[in-house]
């Protein structure tokens, strides 16, 4: 036996940059690869959806509004505390992937190396997407991205790290604030994502995170009238099903299971926004 | 203020009405497979114009199959360089049969002579003109290396602006190297059928554009054809959401432009002539059957009445009428249909106690006509500030703050433009900013140019149509 005994986290959800408990009280066991039980995640409901997605609305204005070079600094800031906690998120992918420590290792570099990479794309995404136009007339017009508003996300279920930064720092970079189904399997480091998203500079409601059953979160979501988009990336069947519940308000909807893997473009983060184009008149 | 006119009727002469028409289908003008037509009626007159091939699924296999060869074969293998030239020769053909389309386009349509020669047509020609530019310039778009063409498209217009949607959807997607399968809208077939003949006389290859006349089923079979790679649809919301529906799984590329009601909002520093005139144009262009139209007036309760009474004076100069009569600034709705939905809404609103004005105004005895309208007294919760009325019917609410503006021009579901009216730069950029729409109009109203994209946030679709942001809704880049 050993002399000291572990204190075990209790894995809870991320609303509003608080950790409640599911408010159905539900848990649910997370095992590893190799089946070993790992904790008790929260199984969200339909409510705790809804309370989630309330958050993430409350904090679209604050978020959307700040400037491009500020979110840009507070995404960076993420990928610093990231960094910190690197070995941690090592040992929790190869816990919930099975994966060896060195290929975990390399997921967890290249995931917070992919952070940075979007960090830096805030200030200039608009720049490389947005025009003037030459209209036939005296008027000034150009045309500018902005967010969508509220993006949901399905994450991937295989990948619980890397796979999870690649779909959530290019919706939440241009401005979007979001409502994440973490993999259903593999939950714990989405969790661990989140007390650092808690301590670094984003704030309340920009990212919410559920973690539960993905057959019983992903349609409420899609059927949400106050979710304006939604990425089913993670999706693992009834995709359909989905799209159909997402036509009830004209999500924007993301299919593009794998297309996160490879080097990221810019097609991801032009997912989430809408091109909005200003006319004046030129005149004395 | 009655001024009089002497009529001023532009001739018919120009246009020669078949007395019926094909569907234009791999090059050329044939008959329905099953042999159903319907009547294509003047909505000023309630006369029949010409009877039309009514398409079913089997000519929408016969189309896509077209479509499908053409683009795998001279037109997906054509250097963009002389795509490029098909449609500049194109832009140039609409540009010298211009007086022809606009006739046609009032006959079919019933929109003022006025407009479809000086708007419709116009910009027709330019979304050709300036699409023609791009086919051969695609990898310097800014979207990618090698962007590729997506396939065949199935592409279906409304009957507010026959001529110009179509424009709208084939010059993007030829440039970008797609085939066309285009559905005109029921009651307004007539120029996109005279389009098709313009692509023969530029020699455009059989199959590039396809046109398939028909009704709602027409353009269900269209939809829901597997052999499309991309639909591309303007219409109703309602419908749009069926659209999405039918294609959920599918994984085929969809851009939607729907629905609208546009908050104009005019502050107490605005121009007031300026804005009556931005606001009589934002919502009596075209009768008000315009997705964008400026159909919720916010203004700022100490203009209030001000601005009411001016924008009924200029009411009262407004001329409805003969739509072939180049003093004619209000024409026909479109088909009984829409004239009863206007009807209806209007109805409600007396219903629900707002207070309907409109000038006097006397209307022809045939046809569908329905005067210009404004309601005030007009709260968020009543039908017409809520529901897309798709007549020439404005509702004016007030508001105190800016914030209360944004706050009452974001109420809606839609999200397609948006109009403020001040003479402070600042609160342009801010209400601009703040305002969910894909186009925001200051100190103006209802412009529309190829190289600027147009294009709805929220339940007013997705996608954009002109400009570099539109090539890309037909480009896999």
């Amino acid at each position: 036996m050993p002399d000291r005994l572990d204190v075990a986290k209790t894995y809870k959800l991320f609303v509003r940059g608080a950790f409640p408990r599911s408010e159905s009280g539900r848990s649910y066991a997370v095992k590893s690869a190799d089946g070993r039980w790992l904790a008790n995640a929260a199984q969200a409901s339909r409510k705790d959806v809804r309370d989630a997605v309330v958050a993430a609305r409350e904090a679209v204005s604050g978020w959307s509004g700040a400037t491009a070079y500020n979110r840009g600094q507070v995404l960076y800031r993420v990928a610093e505390l990231l960094e910190g906690r690197a070995a941690q998120f090592t040992d929790q992918v190869v816990d919930a992937e099975g994966t060896r420590r060195e290929r975990a290792r390399r997921d967890v570099e290249t995931a917070i190396d992919r952070w940075v990479w979007y960090a830096g794309w805030a200030d200039k995404f608009a720049q490389v997407v947005g025009s003037s136009n030459p209209v036939a007339g005296p008027y000034f017009n150009f045309s500018l991205p902005e967010p969508t508003g509220v993006v949901a996300i399905v994450a991937p279920q295989e990948s619980s790290f890397l796979g999870l930064v690649s779909v959530l720092a290019p919706v939440i970079v241009t401005g979007n604030t979001t409502v994440v189904v973490a993999a259903e399997l593999r939950p714990l480091p989405a969790v661990t994502l989140s007390e650092v998203l808690a301590t670094s500079d984003v704030p309340p409601g920009v990212v919410n995170v559920l973690t539960g059953r993905t057959a019983e979160l992903a349609p409420v979501l899609a059927a949400h009238m106050d979710v304006n988009a939604i990425d089913l990336t993670g999706a693992p069947e009834n995709v359909a099903e989905l799209e159909r519940a997402s036509a009830a308000n004209l999500k924007r909807v993301l299919i593009q299971p794998d297309d996160w893997v490879g080097d990221p473009s810019p097609r991801r983060m032009k997912s989430f926004v809408e091109i909005k184009t200003v006319w004046h008149p030129v005149g004395t | 203020m009655g001024f009089e006119y002497a009529p001023a009727p532009e001739s018919r002469e120009i246009v020669r009405l078949q007395a019926s028409y094909g569907l234009f289908l791999n090059g050329e003008f044939v008959p329905s497979s099953s042999g159903r037509t319907f009547l294509t009626y003047n909505p000023a007159t309630e006369e029949p114009l010409a009877e039309v091939a009514l398409a079913g699924e089997e000519d929408v296999e016969a189309a896509v199959n077209a479509a499908r060869a053409a683009q795998e074969g001279a037109w997906g293998r054509m250097r963009g360089a002389e795509r490029a030239k098909y449609l500049f020769r194109i832009a140039r053909i609409l540009q010298e049969r211009a007086r022809e389309f606009a006739v046609l386009e009032s006959l079919d349509n019933g929109k003022p002579i006025r407009e479809s020669r000086d708007v419709d047509v116009p910009l027709s020609a330019a979304h050709f003109f300036y699409h023609a530019g791009w086919a051969d310039k695609l990898e310097y778009a800014g979207l990618g290396p090698a962007p590729r063409p997506l396939g065949v498209a199935g592409q279906i217009i409304p009957w507010n602006f026959p001529l110009l949607m179509a424009s709208w959807k084939l010059a993007p997607a030829l440039a970008a190297g797609n085939t066309c399968v285009l559905k005109p809208a029921e009651t307004t077939p007539l120029t996109a059928l005279l389009l098709a003949a313009v692509c023969q006389q530029a020699n455009l290859p059989p199959g590039v554009v396809n046109v398939l006349t028909g009704d709602g089923e027409t353009g269900a079979a269209l939809v829901r054809h597997p052999g499309l790679d991309k639909v591309a649809f303007t219409g109703s919301t309602e419908v749009g959401k069926e659209i999405l529906r039918t294609l959920a799984g599918t994984g085929r590329r969809l851009t939607l432009e729907l629905g609208g009601k546009a908050a104009n909002v005019v502050f107490d520093d605005a121009p007031l002539d300026q804005a009556v005139e931005g606001i009589v144009n934002g919502i009596f262009f075209n009768q008000g059957q315009v997705c964008c139209a400026g159909s919720r007036l916010l203004v700022q309760e100490s203009v209030a009445e001000a601005v009411v009474e001016r924008l009924k004076r200029r009411l009262t100069t407004l001329r409805l009428g003969d739509p072939l009569d180049k003093n004619t600034d209000i024409g026909a709705i479109n088909s009984a249909q829409q004239l009863a939905k206007i009807r209806q809404l209007s109805a409600a609103g007396d219903a629900e106690g707002a207070e309907r004005w409109s000038p006097p105004c006397e209307l022809p005895e045939r046809g569908y006509w329905f005067p210009p309208t404004i309601f005030t007294g007009v709260s968020q919760s009543h039908r017409i500030a809520r529901e897309e009325i798709f007549g020439p019917v404005l509702s004016v609410l007030t508001f105190r703050t800016p914030a209360e503006a944004v706050t009452k021009a974001n109420n809606t579901p839609y999200g397609l433009s948006a109009g403020v009216w001040t003479e402070k730069g600042s609160r342009i950029l801010w209400m601009a900013n703040k305002m969910e729409a894909g186009v925001v109009w200051a100190n103006t109203f209802n412009r529309f140019d190829p190289a600027s994209p147009f294009g709805g946030y929220q339940e007013s679709g997705f996608g954009r149509e002109g400009g570099r942001h539109g090539i890309e809704a037909y480009l896999d880049a």
